[in-house]
């Protein structure tokens, strides 16, 4: 049987990183979150914000460590299916990642070990320092991915020599054209992604009438993060969208399904934009409103897709409607803050079920809206790997398209499994919820305890 | 291009994937050692020797690839797609094992099958990494700069005999390690274990000493030759002192020298391959002038490693400090 690598490794690549990057995502907002209780504790000395951070402890090491897992992967397959892209951007794209392993992964991965394990062997200071530390360390990683990421979206600070990518300038490479959006919108979508989470499941023990206290508190800071951090995010997003227009103009006429430069663009609500006859169909849209939003002009002109030649145009469908996922989504976001801060400044004591109800149904809300997102950015990139510079097809390793299959397979079969189960096991987790730590033996004493108590409920992470 | 650049890359990720092999291999080796434990709370206490440090323990495996990648972005691009079968299959394993460690914990019903996915995982890896290990030593087809070979060009009896030998190896560091951080019956098992991987680890480098330079015309100039053989000969005696100290060690009921003997027989082997494929990064074509990256990249993370580097290991000593002394049975860190 014929198999085709480069589309087999283009799977396999969106698969294991799209697998990958919810994790991180989820941790990089999840360590915050814990960092951000610890602290709270350490100053009020109020008890609930200890039983919250410990209770997130557990589900957090679950995230973290098939977030890791699969991270390693990817270091590696950069290597193993695209080593043209490898050898290609070595000296410009390499340093980034070494860099995100000597500030990043080796912060988290070792502090990760006080986080969990270290409740009882380190004074709370020190293991509120840790969280910290973790949490930065979540956000150092993000740094240099984004940097090396945006790299390769907007590459600048380097010339060709002998068709490789070599660098000129260390600060034009890291803070490239469009790093400074790119950061703040995937910190921002990995913060939020978090609060949905920590608010859908408030919501949940509210509805169930357990945990009153915690509920409380995680929905407050849910909602609060939503009604404030929400508005910010579609600022920066918008922000992001503008840049790209400027350096990445056909991943925004695919994103606005735009075909023809020389009319002014109608926002596109709905359509099956159509890439063979170059236009679309079953359109509803508004008149001039891409034009407005893309040029702040409503008579404004910006390339569209038939300005480029067909094999530099990026496929249509998924940034088109990988943006409407990823605005609708954010729109939902804001309207649940707003909505429930002012349910809270009206009736502290009592939030309306119907509210709480949507609320508990809403924690893979910011999942979609991250692999949404990232579906606009890369596949808006292609068919480039590096603008401009080096197609996807040219960056493939010389492998048999046998193997390429084989491992595809294996990828599918393997974190199939380990999705499910870490789902499962998260969702256990949070079904026993923080009630657990009641039994906890006295803080700072360092315990001799039987089996037994080591087992019981509550104590079964790592975290716990 | 400075001469002596890639030299000392080629020394940092060699350190690289020394502190993997030992680190990493203790805690992979007390996964391979896990179906020998008798019963639940056994493994319960293997498992928390490591559960600290097995993250941070991997991570030097991503920056032993990682650094190839920056310093050698060539011999990178040539390997992997070399040994893609292995390394795929050892990145695998390695996720079954690593979040063994969290889901073990969680799961009540399925826990066996998670002390499979650790055990089974720890011993694929440890193969796998012995078979890419073989596959880089025993040579890759090069052609034009980029690998030229076919997909199974690295599954050969030597590289089998490289895998056993890792396995055996790490089970060997496993052993030793719990020799020195648990204590009854874990600890007793572990000493009884660790004399019969010893002698076989000592059997297996043997024969990879022997079979290399018989294979590989090479290897046997490098060493046989005229003055080498002097200057290299301390390699294997030093190597058979420092085993007959590790098995006097396991006799008299030390506790921290089996392991200390079993990182320096390690560290000798490490030396031994080294003097073998130097200057060679991707033996038999590719030397490290050939497959380093652009000076300005090698030098600006040689200067990251220079003032990173000492702060992650303060770091790591500084938790492996924290979480010192025996594990007791029943006292987990959770």
């Amino acid at each position: 049987m014929d198999f085709d690598p480069v589309t087999l490794a283009r799977i396999q690549f969106a698969f294991t990183v799209s697998f990958h990057v919810i994790f991180p995502a989820f941790t990089i907002g999840l360590s915050a979150f814990i960092a951000t209780l610890e602290l709270i504790w350490l100053k009020t000395g109020r008890d609930v914000y200890h039983r919250l951070a410990r209770f997130w402890t557990k589900i957090f090491a679950v995230s973290f460590a098939m977030g890791v897992v699969s991270g390693i992967v990817l270091s590696y397959q950069f290597g193993t299916n695209w080593s043209r892209y490898a050898e290609f951007v070595g000296s410009v794209v390499a340093p980034l990642i070494g860099f995100e392993v000597l500030t990043a992964f080796f912060l988290e991965a070792t502090f990760l070990g006080i986080m969990l394990f270290g409740w009882n062997r380190v004074p709370p200071w020190l293991h509120v320092l840790s969280c910290c530390v973790v949490a930065f360390g979540t956000f150092m990683s993000a740094f240099w991915i984004l940097a090396a990421n945006s790299w390769m979206q907007t590459p600048a600070g380097f010339e060709l020599r002998d068709g490789l990518a070599y660098p000129l300038d260390w600060l034009q490479i890291i803070f490239n054209p469009s790093f400074h959006w790119r950061l703040p919108h995937m910190l921002l979508a990995a913060y939020l992604t978090t609060s949905l989470v920590v608010l859908s499941v408030g919501a949940r023990y509210l509805l169930a009438g357990k945990f009153p206290e915690e509920s409380r508190v995680m929905m407050v800071m849910g909602i609060g993060m939503l009604a404030i951090v929400g508005p910010i995010q579609a600022f920066v997003g918008d922000s992001h969208g503008l840049n790209s227009a400027h350096y990445q103009p056909a991943k925004i006429a695919a994103v606005e399904a735009h075909w023809d430069s020389s009319k002014p663009a109608p926002l596109v609500l709905f359509a099956w934009p159509d890439e063979k006859a170059e236009k679309n169909l079953y359109e509803i849209s508004i008149p001039r409103g891409a034009s407005l939003m893309i040029t702040h002009n409503l008579d404004g002109l910006f390339p569209g897709l038939k300005d480029f030649a067909p094999q530099d145009r990026p496929p249509v469908l998924g940034p088109f409607f990988g943006f409407r996922a990823m605005v609708g989504v954010g729109v939902i976001m804001i309207l649940l803050g707003w909505i429930g801060a002012w349910l809270i400044y009206r009736d502290e004591e009592t939030i309306t079920r119907w509210y709480l109800r949507i609320c508990s149904w809403a924690w893979p809300l910011g999942f979609i809206a991250i692999l949404s997102g990232w579906i606009v950015t890369e596949q808006g990139r292609q068919p480039w790997v590096v603008e401009g510079l080096l197609r996807t097809e040219d960056a493939m390793s010389p492998l048999a398209g046998w193997t390429v299959a084989l491992t595809l397979g294996l990828f599918l079969l393997v974190y199939g499994i380990i999705f499910a189960t870490g789902i499962y096991f998260m969702n256990r987790l949070i079904v026993r919820g923080p009630g657990g730590t009641l039994i906890e033996p006295p803080a700072r004493e360092r315990p001799t305890r039987p089996l037994a108590a080591a087992h019981g409920e509550g104590q079964m992470t790592p975290g716990g | 291009m400075e001469w002596y650049l890639p030299v000392i890359w080629g020394l940092i990720i060699g350190v690289a994937v020394i502190m993997y092999v030992v680190l990493d291999g203790f805690d992979l080796g007390i996964g391979i050692l896990f179906p020998f434990a008798k019963e639940e709370r056994e493994r319960d206490t293997m498992m928390n020797t490591v559960a600290p440090f097995w993250d941070g323990n991997e991570t030097w495996l991503i920056l032993g690839g990682g650094g190839l990648w920056v310093a050698f972005p060539k011999a990178y691009a040539v390997v992997m797609p070399a040994l893609y079968l292995p390394v795929i299959i050892m990145l695998l394993a390695l996720v079954f094992r690593g979040v063994a460690f969290e889901f073990r914990w969680v799961a009540m019903t399925s826990r066996r099958w998670w002390n499979a996915a650790f055990a089974g995982g720890s011993l694929v890896a440890a193969f796998a990494q012995g078979v890419i290990l073989g596959g880089l030593v025993q040579g890759i087809t090069v052609k034009d700069g980029a690998f030229a070979g076919g997909p199974l060009d690295w599954a050969t009896p030597f590289a089998a005999l490289c895998g056993i030998g890792v396995v055996i190896g790490y089970a060997l560091l496993g052993a030793t390690w719990l020799i020195m951080k648990t204590e009854g019956t874990v600890a007793e098992r572990a000493r009884a274990q660790a004399v019969p991987l010893l002698l076989a680890v000592l059997a297996l480098m043997a024969a990879v000493s022997l079979w290399t330079p018989i294979a590989f015309e090479r290897i046997a100039t490098r060493w046989f030759s005229q003055p080498n053989i002097f200057f290299l000969a301390p390699v294997p005696i030093v190597t058979v002192l420092v085993a007959l100290a590790v098995l006097h060690w396991l006799k008299s009921g030390r506790e921290i020298l089996p392991f200390l003997g079993t990182v320096g027989l390690f560290l000798l082997g490490f030396v031994g391959l080294a003097i073998s494929t130097f200057p060679y990064l991707v033996p038999p074509s590719l030397t490290v002038w050939q497959t380093a990256a652009a000076a300005p990249s090698q030098i600006l993370m040689l200067f990251g490693v220079i003032f990173l580097l000492p702060v992650v290991l303060g770091y790591m000593a500084f938790v492996y400090w924290i979480f010192r002394g025996k594990v007791r049975e029943g006292e987990g860190y959770h």
